[in-house]
């Protein structure tokens, strides 16, 4: 269906409906449980799942496919919001040229960065693109205050000019007239869902984008660019030419991540200096390594992931632990609270940290090969023997997924 | 008809002369061996032939064109086809998807911006791949990622990439380097059925005197960064010079 | 001309600071062939063992002083340094006051014992590892380690005054024969001093003693040392604590010229990266040299006669300046030919 193989289909259905359901999904404990506040089905959160599940979903084509490791892509992120903003101010608050500036912006100025650093490889590579994100940084903080109104960030101000806004149009980022901001809310039982037309619109992206990566990774030229990572050498003896091919995938995942960031400003129009510095690239590769870099499914995971432990995990504070262990005695309870307090709440880094060395170390392959080497556990307990076929499908899987 | 001129060939390295004065002519359709002691210069010729390296003087004329300056993919384009001395495959794709690149490589070009077509439905190129390995007898390896095989295996597997490219010119540097005794002489006959079966120049850069009298035509002796001789096979095996140049000084007395 | 001069030795101390890191990282690369992202995070430790130090020597026991009110009318608590109740008010309060160069001797054992337990812990593993991984791991442990400082010792900076006898400038105009004043602060001079002692000591290490010579064999051709039977892992170990002190090191020092904060360790990591670059990686002096260098550049480019010719040049002028070199001269400037060109 849609040109997709019949393993991809069900794996783009299965992040269909769990996008368009996320509102369920997410809120699974009643309003008035003690344990509603991880609940993670509010507006705010459930866009910022798919928004940086579209930048993982973009970096992965890079670095999962070619092996590149790029530091500067929060600076396409950082493109796309305040080319989205500048839109709002000029033109009207309809999303449409926001969005449209941004990936082309951020398209331009991946090409450029991604033409001078892939003049390199390896770590020269990755350093250069660490120089280029600091550098845009810098400059967005100064010189070029005038676009990006430095620290304070870029808003929108009555006083601009908006040529295209009409008097009865939200004063808000819409989809010709539906206001990016506005949600229903459906009480069910002692159960609330959030539905929010902001979500909807940023999930359309996400399933789009996912699904365009998949035919991406299908294609010839995604088997090119696993050859990059393969064997380079091999590739120009064969007559190919790496250099377009990893300057194809460089300004591909900057085109999504400028989408990410068109679409960041689109929820929350105002557009801030601190996204693009190179620790909130660091951010992406930490989702896209923790889900499994070169899998298709993997950013996403990494994605939902950080984002719900990093406002959940900041929620669990000390009364929240005590409550927890309150059914122990006193002093082992305040012992437990005292050794998990520095990695929770505002500890959520340290344990962010700790995790993402586990799994460089131990299970490079993210959650997703977490996810397989389960399920090999349990599929050798149907099966007793493995002949070499299954062994074969299996590696085939595994390479094809 | 010379499908390789190499003509005044030098190449320096800072204090170091590694090549001087080297001509040398290939005949198309013929088997041709460069052999020499370490350091002769053979990698550094082969290098220049294959547009890693820029000679400081002199021509490389493939097919009448000159490679000088050119990338190696360029190269490649052109004709010319290269096997190394220990093999360079694509280890985390499949045996399939190691056969399925240079078969788009050669119909698509340096750089094909496909993304949104399907590996799967390449069906020509699926089926000139199996075809190819199918004649290696590799078939039923198809999925297996080419990493895993052993090394004879993908010594194969790079000989069938290159030659589904159809090349005028087969470069192999040292191919049986390492080799035991049988997979050797598998090689050997591997390189014989090609040359029979194909309108095809080969090019063979080796240490193993067995590998290089049982398939060469001609050979070019390297030694110290010039040819000695280049003659034929029958020649060249009693030749003075060559086994100087292999043993060193004769010895008076012993 | 005078102002550039006091540019250039503004410069001094950050390019102090740049070269002894990029003197660790390149010891790093060079012999165990690492990419460490979490050198800066030792440097960032070393500042802290200043802070730690000066904590520790001012532990204070409470006494509560009848005779003397504070502002609220109770009785005055006066905290009194363990320190001076030992050694006396004098000596004591001048230990306090020499916290910082004492955290010298304080840091020492703790750098080398932090960088042991790296390296064997987890650097080892991954020797044979891809840059990319080793690049990750190190990124991770960071994190981990600038979170760690920054639950005990808060998210603020944390001043550490240098040692009363070093408040202040020197002039150097009388010297040089000028008629305006050139102040230099005495501290900054010492950093100076520091770095430069540091950095002898190592290359006299590296070049006069037997294990360094082990050192520069294993950084001009790691295989065949191995193959020569000589105990790698042990040296490496070694060199990993030296290249981890040295960092810590240079992070003691400049406790008193930047208030020690959780995150200055990824503050100076680009840039540290940017000077191994443009020295090249792999070569020492290089490291060293790219240091200076890079740190007088980025002062001599915030002098404001040059910004108002280009507006916020001093922001970028490094990383121009090292993407230049990375494209025209990927070597840099005193790398070996051949390391990592493409």
């Amino acid at each position: 269906m849609f040109g997709l193989e019949k393993r991809d289909t069900l794996l783009l259905g299965v992040v269909i409906v769990l996008t368009l359901f996320a509102p369920f999904i997410l809120n699974p404990f009643p309003a008035d449980s003690g344990l509603a506040q991880f609940n993670a089905g509010y507006p705010d959160l459930m866009q910022r799942f798919v928004i940086f599940g579209i930048f993982a979903i973009g970096f992965n084509i890079l670095f999962g496919l070619t092996g590149y490791l790029s530091f500067g892509h929060a600076a396409f992120l950082g493109v796309g919001s305040y080319s989205a903003v500048w839109m709002f101010k000029l033109l009207s608050y309809n999303v449409v040229p926001a969005l449209v500036l941004a990936v082309i912006m951020a398209g331009l100025f991946s090409a450029l960065i991604g033409y001078i650093s892939l003049r390199r490889s390896g770590i020269y590579f990755s350093i250069l693109t660490l120089a280029f994100a600091q550098m845009s940084f810098n400059l967005a903080y100064s010189v070029l205050t005038p676009i990006t109104n430095g620290e304070t960030g870029l808003q929108i101000y009555t006083s601009d000019p908006q040529y295209l806004q009409s008097v009865d149009a939200p004063s808000f980022p819409n989809l010709f007239g539906a206001a990016m901001n506005s949600s229903t809310t459906l009480f069910f039982g002692g159960w609330t869902f959030t539905f929010s037309v902001g979500y909807y619109f940023c999930a359309v992206f996400l399933i789009l984008a996912f699904y365009l990566a998949i035919r991406i990774f299908r294609s010839p030229f995604g088997m090119m660019l696993r050859a990059v990572k393969s064997n380079q050498q091999r590739m120009n003896y064969t007559g190919l030419n790496t250099r377009p091919y990893t300057l194809a995938a460089f300004v591909i995942s900057g085109m999504y991540a400028g989408l990410a960031g068109g679409l960041l400003a689109a929820m929350d129009p105002l557009a801030g200096a601190e996204r693009m510095q190179w620790t909130a690239s660091g951010e992406v590769v930490l989702m896209t390594i923790l889900g499994g870099a070169g899998t298709l499914i993997g950013p996403v995971l990494g994605a939902g992931f950080i984002k719900y432990f990093e406002n959940i995990f900041a929620k669990i504070n000390d009364n929240v632990l005590h409550g927890w262990f309150a059914f122990m005695p006193d002093g082992i309870e305040d012992a437990m609270v005292a050794i998990i307090h520095p990695f929770v709440g505002k500890g959520w880094h340290l344990t962010l940290g700790l995790l993402f060395m586990l799994v460089v170390i131990f299970l490079p392959g993210g959650l997703v090969e977490g996810g397989q080497r389960l399920g090999r556990v349990f599929r050798r307990r149907d099966k007793n023997a493995g002949s070499v076929e299954a062994d074969a499908a299996q590696q085939r899987s595994e390479a094809a997924e | 008809m010379a499908i390789l001129e190499v003509k005044n060939v030098g190449k320096r390295f800072g204090g170091l002369q590694a090549l001087s004065d080297v001509n040398l002519s290939v005949a198309e359709n013929s088997v041709h061996a460069i052999i020499g002691p370490n350091g002769a210069g053979k990698s550094t010729l082969l290098n220049c032939l294959v547009g890693k390296l820029i000679p400081d003087t002199g021509s490389v004329m493939f097919d009448g064109q000159s490679v000088l300056g050119r990338k190696p993919y360029e190269i490649n384009q052109m004709g010319i086809s290269r096997v190394f001395q220990t093999p360079e495959i694509f280890g985390d794709l499949t045996v399939m998807e190691n056969m399925l690149i240079p078969c788009l490589a050669k119909r698509d070009g340096a750089f094909q911006l496909n993304g949104w077509s399907r590996v799967v439905g390449q069906r020509d190129m699926i089926d000139k791949a199996e075809e190819m390995l199918r004649d290696m007898r590799m078939i039923d390896k198809r999925h297996m990622p080419a990493a895993s095989m052993s090394r004879g295996d993908k010594r194969r597997l790079e000989i069938a990439m290159c030659l589904a490219q159809d090349p005028r010119l087969l470069l192999l540097d040292e191919p049986t380097a390492g080799m035991a005794r049988a997979d050797t002489n598998n090689t050997i006959d591997l390189l014989k059925q090609i040359k029979d079966e194909r309108d095809i120049t080969i090019a063979i850069i080796e240490h193993d005197m067995h590998v290089v009298f049982s398939l060469a035509e001609r050979i070019t002796v390297l030694a110290q960064g010039t040819p000695l001789v280049e003659d034929t096979p029958d020649r060249i095996k009693g030749h003075p010079k060559v086994r100087e140049a292999y043993l060193g000084e004769s010895q008076d007395a012993a | 001309m005078d102002a550039i001069l006091l540019q250039i030795l503004n410069g001094l101390d950050k390019g102090s600071a740049y070269a002894l890191i990029a003197l660790g990282l390149t010891l790093i690369f060079g012999t165990l062939g690492v990419v460490n992202f979490a050198h800066g995070a030792l440097f960032m430790i070393g500042a802290f063992c200043s802070v730690t130090l000066q904590r520790i020597l001012t532990l204070s026991v409470e006494t509560i002083d009848e005779t003397k009110k504070d502002f609220l009318g109770n009785p005055l608590k006066v905290k009194t340094p363990y320190v001076e109740q030992w050694f006396g008010p004098e000596t004591g309060q001048a230990i306090i006051d020499w916290s910082v160069p004492l955290a010298i001797l304080f840091a020492i054992p703790v750098m080398l014992l932090i960088g042991f337990i790296m390296e064997r812990g987890l650097i080892k593993h991954f020797y044979k590892r891809p840059h990319a991984d080793q690049i990750l791991v190190t990124f991770g442990l960071a994190i981990v380690l600038q979170e760690v400082v920054k639950y005990f010792y808060g998210a603020n900076p944390i001043p550490t005054p240098a040692p009363e006898a070093f408040v202040g400038s020197f002039d150097f105009a009388p010297l040089l024969g000028l008629d305006t004043s050139l102040a230099y602060p005495y501290w900054r001079l010492v950093y100076f001093g520091f770095s430069t002692l540091i950095i002898a000591a190592v290359f006299a290490f590296l070049q006069f003693t037997t294990f360094g010579m082990v050192v520069r064999a294993g950084m001009a051709d790691r295989e065949t040392v191995g193959l020569l039977g000589i105990d790698i892992d042990r040296r490496f170990t070694i060199m990993f604590g030296i290249a981890a002190a040295v960092a810590g090191l240079a992070g003691v020092m400049y406790a008193p010229i930047n208030s020690p904060n959780y995150h200055m360790g990824m503050d100076f990591l680009v840039l540290s990266f940017v000077v191994v670059v443009v020295g090249g990686m792999g070569s020492l002096p290089g490291a060293v040299l790219a240091g200076f260098l890079l740190g007088i550049l980025e002062s001599l480019a915030s002098m404001n006669e040059i910004k108002s010719i280009i507006y916020g040049i001093d922001q970028i002028i490094i990383y121009v300046v090292a993407i230049v070199i990375l494209l025209v001269r990927p070597r840099g400037l005193m790398g070996r030919r051949g390391v990592m060109e493409e």
